[in-house]
């Protein structure tokens, strides 16, 4: 790699795969002859895998490649795959090959390591047959893992009855070989596979020695309790040591201890390590080619408000390579490289792309049907089981069929343009290609039907392969028969289909941002940054949010200084519009063309924009317990962070403060945790042991949740004598006014469990983790702008994992505290994160509705609104026609779920492409030859 | 498409081809490829379809539906498997309810005339919205269910089979009474308010009801 930021030259070395990419259709029938098997990798070495193989089964693209362990590239002997291939596919004479590629940007996204327990012999992982990591577990569980989804264990390939999960293996630990940061993710993945194996089978005992659990994500505090509720699953809160195996039944004890019955030995039938994340293998090598620094723990060193910015400009990163992250966090980071890599390279956005020209579509509407029909053998695939050369001739006695034949590959290069031809040749006006399923080839074969200038609804699946010959492959002739039945179902279909039209719409080139905290500016100046004007709506004021009552971070960073410096870059950035002391009074219009009018300082405007980012924040709890609001000394973790910061008397110069974590959430009102509280609760101590290291800071808390590197920061706390006191739910601290030696102080009763009895803490001052709450705007914004919210009241994103700063609105995004609390740096990321998205909606002229929605006949409609209270899109809505009040449907906004289909009473709305005539004419022809229509009649 | 969109009309449609099973195969649920959680629809929809069919006499064993994802080869196979063997235990349909084929196509054709109205009640009475399968299947098997039923559902059912065979030939209230197999009193009930309704008379002469 040489070059710099925005002009890099990158030297790729690529293995041989040993397999034409262009000719594979990874049709699987080389991995079935070849000899060769070794452990398989993917799935943990558990089970075995040949030389020749796809690597997993959602594999991009999904062929096969060769490995080493192949008898031919050792020794020069075999060549069975060759045989096989009747695509010609394998092709032994490639060789390794260097590839130059110019760039501009550089993102590494080379994830983590699994932590390994060989490096500690007490964990007996590789010795005990039934210690297994949670890695080999994950691969147990899955449907394409080492046992298909069947929960076994090694030694004896039973079902495991009685499963202990070992919690924070190889992280907070500071011995050697361990990690001294939290995993961050393994209390969630541990409760996920619990959930699993008590899906897999009712009646398994699953226990879990943790620590803290840290259930601090969104949605997670209620995704622990529904572990924890189930039947049979214990948590217990102990270190544990593995002590022995069974000799016979391979059975493996674990000792640990509680505080009400002591130490305990108990046999359990598996045990599984939640290990943790360790930097990439490689991280040295990476960071040396690049040039980029690392953090002490390995992983890459990042801006501390900008998690995907590296020491090195032009180099981003996405994903774990920044440290323990989950899901939802690396697809946020990935989006917001993304568009940071924009912002760099926007002066030449789109000059690689080449647009496709397709030829004129041919009006066929007034044609009888002519239908084609190609069937595929898929290699041997289906050819083996299903008599496909029986098939074809079966197809020609179908109505309306004018021409079929086979294909070895429908999928193909050569298939496709076979298809293209005939159409023309042939005057064919609807094809079916009876294959596989249309999940991976329908879009490639609607292409082929633009090719030939048919519209591309005309093209219809039979799925003969997965329905058919991979599950049939005993029964040949049955296999054959279905295989007719399933081509004369979609004949009849085919028959009704109907050319559709896709929508274009134009898409408005602004973006509208709601909210100026840390999460909209740093939104508005990326998406600005790309080219785009950008509306910042603001109800304060001033810009700033939550932020201006926050001084610094664990990190040390002057929250304050940054901030004005954000400010400053918004005011400046002539393409972002501020709008203060703004309200929203109307949203209307949808994606790539809303319209949102404004009353602010600038008067009522009207603003037109293509997209539209929700990042109105939250507020903090008011506390109405532990005398908060009665005793001046009581006050929120915010507000003691204030009086540090201004230095108030009363508060550094105390002697003794007590700081109650959760105060208002992990309830039954509040079923969430807040995520952030704990390390405040860190910070602002660590900075009052800094001004007054006498003070005595006591943190009482149920779980300490300082994930990630902050878990360091915890153990300094701790280091530094402040004392941290666990209490529960159902036994809180009291707080009373009292006097003792005449000072007034602040009396806290609490039970301590590990010394089993009642602990009394004379205070000075008390501060409460008061919750994040849900901003008291959300309901407006709910309404205007018809987005979710969840159960808690926060934004709800698409997709909690995949689509995590998008709305199931199209075009609406969101970002910040206003999704769930979240630590500044993570509001950057997802600022970033929602930007990205953003820029791949307005870098387009046009966005494409499906033809595939749903159409309401007026003469039908009834008006009785059935349709439009199924619509979770708000697609429909009432109009005055010339009939009257009628349902009619916004083809932008249907999404073609069809739910409204099945309420209609009258059958007035159809879903096009999926109609009841096309349907209903394929239910038909699942029953072969008369008898169907003599029994309709008969019947209907 | 979504496994919602699967409506009582094409239930109806394959039973009434001689289908003597029908199984609909849905996304897991909340696991929504869109965002309308639409499989929660279609559990609605079968349960309410399989209380309808045993008022009816047909076994609702005959209608399944399963919740598993595009990756869940196995299951499918296995539960398909488990179907086939079910539906071969309960017979051809119709036959192995004890029921000849006109009793059948006669209590098909009678729901399938109501599907609009079950439509209309579904989406305005019945719209329940549970978490879970459980939920669905304690409503449905609960009392308040039962007591909607009689109220919306088994009076017009009764009613739509009572015209059907009306539709063939005049009958009187015995006579009727004895192919549905409910009361005379019912089925009086049931002539009185119809003919107020004008949708039958009385034919003095031949001392039976007719379509008026």
């Amino acid at each position: 790699m040489e070059g710099e930021a925005g002009n890099f030259k990158v030297t790729l070395t690529r293995k041989p795969r040993y397999i034409d990419e262009s000719k594979c259709t990874g049709c699987t029938v080389c991995v079935e002859y070849c000899p060769v098997k070794y452990p398989d990798q993917f799935n943990q070495e558990i089970s075995q895998n040949k030389a020749v193989h796809i690597y997993y089964s959602q594999a991009i693209p999904l062929i096969t490649y060769i490995d080493e362990s192949c008898l031919y590239l050792k020794e020069k002997k075999c060549r069975i795959c060759e045989a096989v291939c009747k695509n010609d596919a394998i092709d032994f004479n490639q060789t390794a090959e260097k590839v130059e590629i110019k760039v501009g940007a550089i993102v590494l996204s080379p994830g983590f390591e699994p932590f390994d327990p060989k490096v500690r012999d007490e964990y007996r992982y590789g010795k005990f047959a039934n210690v297994v990591t949670s890695m080999d577990y994950e691969r147990v569980l899955c449907a394409t893992g080492p046992y298909e989804g069947e929960i076994l264990r090694a030694s004896d390939l039973k079902h495991p009855h009685k499963i202990a999960w070992i919690q924070c293996v190889g992280s907070r630990q500071v011995t050697p070989g361990g990690n001294s940061y939290c995993s961050a993710v393994c209390c969630t993945y541990t409760q996920k596979q619990v959930i699993l194996t008590k899906d897999h089978d009712n009646a398994a005992e699953c226990t879990i020695f943790h620590n803290d659990i840290r259930s601090y994500g969104k949605d997670f505090e209620r995704f622990y309790a529904r572990a924890e509720k189930l039947p049979g699953v214990r948590f217990i809160r102990s270190y544990v040591s593995i002590v022995k195996e069974n000799p016979e039944t391979k059975n493996v004890t674990v000792r640990y201890s509680t505080t009400d019955d002591g130490v305990n030995e108990e046999e359990f039938d598996m045990v599984v390590l939640s290990v943790g994340l360790n930097p990439p293998a490689d991280f040295r090598d990476l960071a040396d080619k690049f040039g980029i620094e690392l953090n002490a723990h390995g992983f890459c060193k990042t801006n501390p408000v900008n998690p995907m910015e590296t020491s090195r400009p032009g180099f981003f990163i996405s994903g774990a390579f920044q440290g323990p992250t989950d899901i939802p966090e690396s697809v946020v980071t990935a989006s917001g490289a993304g568009s940071q890599c924009g912002e760099l390279l926007t002066y030449r956005r789109g000059d690689l792309a080449i647009e496709r020209i397709y030829p004129p579509e041919r009006d066929v509407s007034g044609e009888e049907p002519r239908i084609g029909v190609f069937v595929c053998h898929c290699g041997a695939n289906i050819g083996r089981i299903v008599n496909v050369p029986e098939t074809v001739e079966y197809c020609k006695t179908l109505p309306n069929v004018v021409y079929a034949q086979e294909q070895l590959f429908s999928c193909a290069t050569n298939s496709a343009e076979e298809i293209t031809d005939m159409i023309k040749e042939k005057g064919l006006n609807r094809v079916i290609v009876a294959a596989c399923s249309p999940r991976t080839l329908e879009m490639l074969f609607r292409d082929t039907l633009r090719e030939a200038g048919l519209n591309q609804y005309y093209y219809e699946m039979a799925n003969i392969r997965e329905h058919c010959s991979w599950v049939h492959p005993k029964e040949k002739e049955e296999a054959t028969q279905k295989a007719k039945d399933i081509i004369r179902m979609s004949v009849a279909r085919a028959r009704h289909l109907e050319p559709l039209r896709e929508i274009d719409l134009p898409v408005n080139k602004a973006a509208l941002v709601v909210g100026g905290g840390i999460a909209g500016m740093t939104c508005a100046l990326s998406i600005a940054g790309q080219g785009h004007e950008v509306h910042l709506v603001e109800k304060d004021t001033d810009l700033g949010g939550t932020a201006r009552r926050i001084h610094d971070t664990l990190e040390g960073l002057d929250v304050q200084a940054y901030l004005h410096d954000l400010i400053g870059k918004v005011y400046r950035h002539p393409l972002v519009h501020v709008y203060t002391d703004a309200t929203i009074t109307e949203a209307t219009g949808y994606v790539g063309n809303f319209v949102t009018r404004v009353k602010s300082e600038r008067g009522v405007t009207e603003i037109k924009h293509g997209a539209t980012v929700i990042a109105v924040g939250a507020d903090v709890y008011t506390p109405t317990e532990y005398l908060y609001g009665e005793n001046d000394r009581v006050m929120t973790h915010l507000e003691l962070e204030e009086q540090i910061a201004k230095g108030d008397e009363k508060v550094i110069n105390a002697e003794s403060l007590v700081m109650i974590q959760c105060v208002g959430c992990r309830n039954e009102d509040r079923n969430y945790c807040s995520r952030i509280c704990c390390s405040e609760s860190v910070k602002n101590a660590l900075k009052l042991k800094e001004i007054n290291p006498q003070m005595d800071i006591y943190i009482l808390f149920r779980d300490i949740r300082t994930y990630g590197y902050y878990e360091d920061y915890y153990r300094e706390a701790a280091g530094k004598d402040v004392k941290f006191i666990r209490y529960e739910q159902h036994d809180k601290p009291q707080v009373e006014a009292a006097e003792e030696g005449g000072r007034s102080i602040l009396r806290v009763t609490l039970p301590d469990y590990v010394l089993g009895k009642k602990l009394e803490i004379d205070a000075d001052i008390i501060a409460l983790a008061a919750a994040v709450i849900p901003s008291a705007g959300t309901r407006e914004v709910e309404n205007l702008f018809k987005v979710g919210l969840n159960l808690d009241g926060f934004f709800k994103e698409a997709h909690a994992k995949l689509r995590p700063v998008e709305f199931a609105a199209e075009g609406v995004y969101l970002c910040g505290i206003a999704h769930y609390p979240k630590l500044i740096k993570e509001t950057v990321s997802q600022a970033y994160g929602a930007a990205g998205r953003v820029l791949t909606l307005l870098s387009h002229d046009l966005v494409t509705a499906s033809g595939s929605i749903c159409e309401v006949d007026e003469n039908k409609c009834v008006s009785c609104g059935a349709c439009i209270a199924a619509c979770t899109y708000g697609a429909i809505e009432f109009r005055e026609t010339p009939l009257g009040k009628k349902a009619v449907v916004n083809p932008v906004l249907c999404k073609g779920d069809g739910l409204c289909n099945a309420k209609c009473p009258t059958g007035a709305i159809q879903l096009k492409h999926f109609n009841d005539e096309e349907l209903l004419s394929q239910i038909d022809a699942a029953v072969p030859g008369k008898k169907a229509i003599q029994q309709i009649e008969a019947v209907v | 498409m979504c496994t919602g969109r699967v409506d009582l009309a094409h239930i109806l449609r394959a039973f009434s081809n001689g289908m003597d099973g029908v199984f609909i195969g849905g996304c897991r649920l909340n696991e929504c490829n869109y965002i309308t959680q639409g499989n929660y629809h279609v559990l609605n929809k079968v349960l309410l379809c399989r209380k309808i069919m045993e008022h009816l006499g047909l076994n609702p064993e005959r209608l399944r539906l399963e919740f598993m994802s595009s990756g869940e080869g196995n299951l499918f196979a296995e539960v398909v498997d488990d179907f086939v063997r079910q539906v071969r235990e309960l017979g051809p349909l119709g036959q192995g309810e004890g029921m000849d084929e006109n009793g059948l196509k006669l209590k098909l054709k009678s729901f399938t005339k109501l599907i609009p109205y079950i439509r209309l009640v579904e989406s305005e009475r019945l719209r329940v919205r549970f978490k879970t399968i459980e939920e669905y299947e304690e409503f449905y098997s609960s009392e308040e269910f039962d007591r909607l039923f009689r109220e919306l559902i088994a009076d017009k059912l009764a009613m739509s089979q009572i015209m059907l065979l009306l539709r063939e030939r005049p009958l009187s209230t015995g006579e009727i009474s004895r192919i549905l197999g409910l009361t005379p009193s019912e089925i009086s009930a049931y002539l009185n308010s119809s003919s107020k309704q004008g949708l039958v008379r009385y034919d003095e002469s031949e001392k039976r009801f007719a379509l008026a």
